[in-house]
């Protein structure tokens, strides 16, 4: 095979796979599907490691495959651009992939829908391949709303929950705004760049850098400003950062497999690469960098505190994602792109490996998510205990974990960055350590220490923070249905529900922990998140890795640049940096969130409690997530519908058609009705009219001669 | 000698061939039909409606893409003393259209095999007859010729809604009856007047004639009025969502699919370029109006309660990105136009056929009747999402190449066009797939949902054909544009060009 063809292979593997189960699932035994689609994903997952090492030769391929349409002098590609980010973006998606696939396996084997289960997986593999792989902007734009097609399918994958499909319509329509911003930051470089291929874009970039158009009356604006803060904005849709980040805890409603997948490990970090794959365009905007950072940093510190009141697992797991995601742009911020991807990798690694360890706990707990139902579950499930402890140890960053060297870097990348909103991002990012630590070990605690409390709680109670149910409720006026709980009022009667089976478990149940399939990918996650930062820090971000790729103009954004110094004057090595980070702020943070969480949970329990109704306000505004949700549905949502039936009632059906259309005919009417009036059948009345006329005529005469 | 058997002789009469095939098929139809045998109609309709559609495909086999002018030319004089010829011929622009009308024909035959009951033989024709006529359109050279037909196919599309339509079929008829006619007045007084310029009816003479531009205005508004009401451009749009509720299925598919082309189409072939100095002065306002159907009609189609209206709106919103592709005058725009023409022609008769399918089993157009469809029909669910995602413009279905191509080409002539136009990515999907969800997604509504039967073989086939149409434009539309290319850069030169007399700005 030559490498072209290896290219090919990789995202149409599990291409093929999807469709051929997608089509004939139905028909094909159930072991079809997921021998099919892990064959496709486990040779694109191969494929993607060869080609990773041929990338670290220093091999760049950056070649056309189809070309889609030309149009006048403008021609439009399908082609890959195989460089190191791209390799190494296939490694993780294909890994994560695959490890997903393995488990789903596992958790989802009762379920109806278990061939387009597979199906959905394997297409978003593809579709996340397509995105990495591109070589031009159009195929990026290509992938990122194939991922956002399959985001849509998967997070209502239980289509009869109303939560899930009003999740998914949310999702997708909030991903929207941002492609609308994405979609005219294109436009933008196809006009003033005249071509949409990312290195002649790149090439011609920096003759751009003080290029100025109008775009309202006559005020000049920088055109790499307005370019990249669109094109950002199709990143904050697809990677979750606010305002548009409303979509992502709600994604929480599709099974937990894709939440691992495409909600924490690949699909949201697309804006990531996005912005680091454009470094060149960015490099030349510090007011865009600026705008990148301050979100950035919004993101990281605010979705935090919201991981704090949640109660249901997965929630707490996506706000955290939220949080992390802006960590990473933050570092885009900084210009420290090779960070952002850093922290994207092993962030892949280890919430993975938390979302799945927590839907491994959410099948031990019979598909109850509530953790205050949980407790000592150490006991029961010791392989999920483990690789979670492992997992939150990355995600806070403790020394020696994956986490802490990406964590830490963007820590310093702020720190050292001059650009304006890098003091705040630095207080944010800082913060947000001890948040982070806090809440995540909150849950750790909750869930796997203490007592087992689902031996002493009632029935039915999980679920009562999700307070969106009512705004489906709300929404959707024409199907208004009472709707108590999520689960509970239609567990019974559909089979392809995830909760058909069972809700949560009885007072003398033990939980179990699930297979192989399940423990194998937990295990199997568990390596990377331990190791992969240890010894990928010096390469990634003091080596040669992203020579070539990424694109830092260090006179004016030196932060990545002094990095690098303190690297080579102070650390020295990746052991270095860990004994380093034994002495620092942001560790001394995350310790006292630990302690604060075991302190709270385990030791007096009845202190949030207290806190809760101490500070009712500030509980009650992060219970609303900001009110976020509401403003939407009020404003927007409600707004977009009023003025449509405003324009609808009045322009259309009052104006245009009662006043103008049927006005027009009425008036023909009315005038007939004159005309016919005169028509009336009687000869007396013509007879009348004729002697009138006849009358007039001679008068007419004699006067004239 | 002539020889009728030869593919020569075929391929230099192909348009008529094109043209009266259909015709012919149908009439054959009307007399021969035998009431109480119903089957044996619908399989002669289905031969007829297939051979029409053999008989276009050598249209794009022996298109010599390079050449921007008309091919296929034929014709012979028709009516001497008016100098009024029988002749056809087709462009870049015109192909892909005719292509799109005989494969319609014959998707809406099969649509309609066991639906339509009563006077199965007349419906039929008229969808024959009517793609005859419409082909008849999109080749012919001579104004009049143009004329006729396009008055013409305006009757069976009127029978078609009046004795095949819903319960306030007569109000919708009348309406689109007079809306259309209205604006055809128009166009024909322009015709002669071009004619009293150039002694003849030639669609050529009159790209040739140079005229003041206030003659120029005066002619562009009469062709506007014609062509803007059939688009339907914004305000005269509204006789459309009416047609569509009323019409039968198939007459939604022909008049979503095809008709609403022809204005497109018109616009290209005369009001611009006999025109050109009155389209560019006149640009602002073509622009602002198809903004308006963009942004207006989209909100409009958020709240419509009744599946056929929602789509028929959203067939004008989208439409509004043909006729901003046509006045931005540069190449992604115009080629992007021609390319939303023909995949909003696979969409729109895909989301009319789907209503048709629900239709046909609950006899219920509103949302409201729906909930859950995807549990008792998962097959057709996966068609109608399909569908639903083109129509939101996901890129790999066609539905995107052209709102991507027009939304990149207003960018070049105003980055606020193109603002206001992306709206269409938010709103398009919010009302498509709102409502997917009501309507397919959730629990089982009601007793009828629950009744219902997953779509049998005959559906399956015109969906599955209409959906490989939608994914393969939309994964390689290429080679559509290789078709428009040479057309449409001859175009736009034309349309750069004055056509104003040396020295003249007024007349008259």
């Amino acid at each position: 095979m030559t490498m072209q063809q290896i290219y090919l292979a990789i995202p149409l593997l599990p291409l093929c796979a999807a469709i051929v189960v997608g089509l004939f699932g139905k028909n094909l035994p159930r072991a079809a599907a997921h021998v099919l689609t892990i064959l496709g994903v486990g040779a694109a997952f191969a494929l993607s490691v060869y080609v990773f090492k041929d990338a670290l030769l220093g091999h760049v391929y950056n070649e056309t495959v189809y070309s889609w349409l030309k149009s006048g002098n403008v021609s439009f590609e399908i082609g890959f651009l195989i460089d190191r980010l791209s390799a190494m973006m296939m490694v993780v998606v294909t890994f994560v992939s695959l490890m997903v696939h393995i488990y789903t396996i596992g958790y989802m084997h009762e379920d109806k829908g278990y061939a387009r289960f597979f199906s959905y997986i394997s297409l978003f593999t593809f579709a996340m391949l397509m995105l990495v792989m591109s070589n031009n902007f159009m195929q990026l734009f290509f992938g990122w709303e194939a991922v956002g097609l399959v985001s849509y399918l998967l997070i209502g994958f239980w289509y009869t929950r109303p939560t899930a499909i009003y999740a998914n319509l949310k999702a997708f329509l909030v991903n929207r705004v941002g492609d609308f911003g994405f979609l005219l930051g294109i436009g933008l470089v196809l006009y003033h760049f005249g071509s949409l291929d990312y290195a002649a874009v790149f090439s011609v970039a920096p003759q751009m850098a003080d290029a100025k158009i109008n775009l309202i009356g006559n005020i000049q604006w920088s055109l790499m400003t307005v370019t990249c803060i669109l094109l950002f904005i199709g990143a904050m849709g697809k990677s979750a950062q606010v305002p548009l980040h409303v979509w992502l805890p709600d994604s929480m409603e599709g099974p937990t497999p894709i939440s691992a997948l495409i909600h924490a490990a690949t699909m949201v970090t697309a804006g990531i690469f996005m912005v680091a794959r454009m470094s060149p365009l960015f490099e030349l905007s510090s007011t865009a960098l600026s705008f990148v950072m301050i979100i950035g940093s919004i993101t990281a510190l605010f979705m935090g505190f919201l991981g704090i009141i949640q109660n249901d697992i997965k929630r707490v797991v996506a706000y955290s994602t939220l949080s992390q995601l802006g960590y990473m742009t933050v570092a885009l911020g900084a210009s420290a792109y090779s960070v952002a991807i850093f922290h994207l990798m092993t962030h892949a690694f280890f919430k993975a490996l938390l979302f799945l360890g927590a839907g491994s706990v959410i099948m031990g707990m019979h598909h109850d998510q509530d953790i205050r139902n949980m407790g000592n579950l150490k006991k029961y499930m010791p392989v999920t205990w483990i690789t979670s402890l492992i997992g939150s140890l990355a995600l806070i960053g403790t020394p020696f974990f994956s986490g802490f060297y990406s964590k830490d870097s963007i820590i310093e990348a702020a720190k050292a960055s001059t650009i304006t909103g890098s003091g705040f991002a630095y207080f944010s990012v800082l913060a947000g350590v001890f948040v982070t630590a806090f809440y995540s070990f909150r849950l750790y605690f909750l869930v796997f220490h203490g007592t087992e409390k689902w031996r002493e709680v009632k029935h039915g109670v999980g679920h009562d923070d999700h307070r969106d149910e009512k705004a489906v409720i709300k929404d959707d006026d024409s199907h208004v249905k009472t709707h108590d709980s999520a689960h509970d009022d239609h567990a019974d009667d559909h089979a392809n529900d995830e909760h058909a089976h069972h809700h949560g478990l009885g007072p003398n149940d033990d939980p179990h922990e699930p297979g192989w399939v399940i423990k194998l990918p937990l295990i199997l996650l568990a390596i990377p998140s331990l190791f992969i930062g240890y010894f990928a820090i010096e390469p990634m971000l003091y080596g040669n890795f992203f020579k070539g790729v990424i694109f830092v103009d260090s006179a004016t954004h030196p932060a990545m640049h002094e990095l690098t110094h303190e690297w080579h004057e102070v650390i020295h090595s990746a052991a270095g940096m860990a004994y380093h980070g034994l002495m620092s702020l942001p560790f001394l943070l995350a310790f006292s969130g630990v302690a604060l969480a075991w302190f709270f949970y385990m030791k007096r329990p009845d202190i949030p409690a207290k806190i809760q109704t101490k500070f009712s306000l500030i509980n009650r505004v992060l219970e609303n997530k900001y009110y976020f949700d509401s403003f939407n549905e009020k404003v927007f949502a409600a707004g977009s519908r009023f003025i449509g039936n405003k324009l609808w009632l009045i322009g259309d059906v009052k104006i245009i058609d009662g006043a103008i259309v049927n006005g027009t005919a009425n008036l023909v009417v009315k005038l007939s009705g004159i005309v016919r009036k005169l028509q009336t059948g009687l000869i007396y009345h013509y007879a009348f009219a004729m002697i009138i006329g006849v009358f007039f005529m001679l008068s007419f005469y004699s006067f004239k001669f | 000698m002539v020889d009728y058997f030869s593919l020569d002789y075929f391929l230099k009469h192909i348009l008529s061939f094109a043209i009266w095939v259909p015709v012919l098929s149908g009439i054959v139809l009307l007399f021969t039909a035998d009431e109480n045998k119903p089957d044996n109609t619908r399989w002669l309709a289905l031969v007829g409606g297939l051979v029409s559609f053999l008989v276009t495909i050598p249209l794009y086999t022996h298109f010599n893409f390079a050449d921007g002018g008309f091919q296929f030319q034929e014709g012979f004089r028709w009516i001497p003393a008016f100098n009024i010829n029988y002749h056809l011929g087709v462009d870049g622009i015109a192909i892909p259209l005719i292509l799109l009308t005989s494969f319609t024909t014959v998707i809406v035959i099969i649509a309609a095999w066991e639906v339509i009951e009563k006077r199965v033989a007349q419906y039929m024709a008229c969808f024959l007859i009517m793609s005859g006529l419409m082909i008849g359109v999109f080749s012919a050279l001579d104004a009049i010729l143009y004329y006729v037909f396009w008055e013409a196919m305006l009757i069976p599309m009127f029978l078609v809604i009046g004795i095949w339509g819903g319960p306030n079929r007569v109000y919708a008829t009348i309406k689109f009856f007079l809306y259309t006619l209205l604006g055809s007045l128009l166009m024909l007084v322009a015709f002669i007047y071009l004619h009293m310029q150039t002694g003849s009816f030639e669609v050529t003479d009159f790209h040739r004639v140079t005229l003041p531009l206030n003659v120029q205005i005066l002619i562009f508004l009469a062709f506007f009025t014609a062509f803007a009401v059939k688009i339907p451009m914004w305000p005269v749009h509204t006789w459309l969502p009416d047609a569509h509720v009323e019409a039968p299925t198939g007459g939604s598919v022909v008049l979503a699919a095809i008709a609403l082309k022809l204005g497109g189409y018109s616009f290209l072939r005369f009001a611009m370029p006999i025109a050109p100095d009155a389209a560019h002065h006149l640009s602002g306002y073509m622009i602002a109006l198809s903004l308006i159907a963009i942004v207006y009609i989209a909100l409009v189609a958020l709240v419509q309660k009744d599946m056929k209206k929602l789509i028929a709106y959203s067939s004008i919103s989208h439409m509004g990105f043909v006729t901003l592709g046509f006045f931005i005058f540069n190449n992604l725009g115009l080629e992007g136009a021609i390319v939303q023409m023909v995949s909003h022609g696979f969409i729109s008769a895909a989301m009319f056929l789907c209503v048709g399918v629900l239709y046909d089993r609950v006899h219920s157009r509103q949302i409201e009747s729906y909930g859950g469809v995807a549990n008792t029909m998962p097959t057709f669910a996966a068609f109608a999402v399909l569908f639903a995602m083109a129509n939101s413009g996901l890129p790999g279905t066609s539905g995107f190449v052209g709102e991507f191509m027009v939304i990149l080409g207003a960018i070049e002539a105003n980055f606020w066009y193109a603002f206001l136009a992306s709206f269409t990515l938010i709103f398009g999907a919010a009302y498509t797939l709102w409502m997917v969800k009501r309507v397919f997604y959730g629990e089982i509504a009601n007793s009828h949902v629950a009744a219902l039967k997953d779509i049998n073989k005959r559906e399956l086939l015109i969906l599955s054909t209409l959906a490989i149409m939608v994914l393969a434009l939309g994964i390689y539309p290429q080679p559509l544009t290789d078709m428009t290319n040479a057309t449409v850069t001859q175009l736009l030169s034309q349309l750069a060009q004055s056509k104003l007399p040396a020295g003249f700005t007024s007349g008259l």
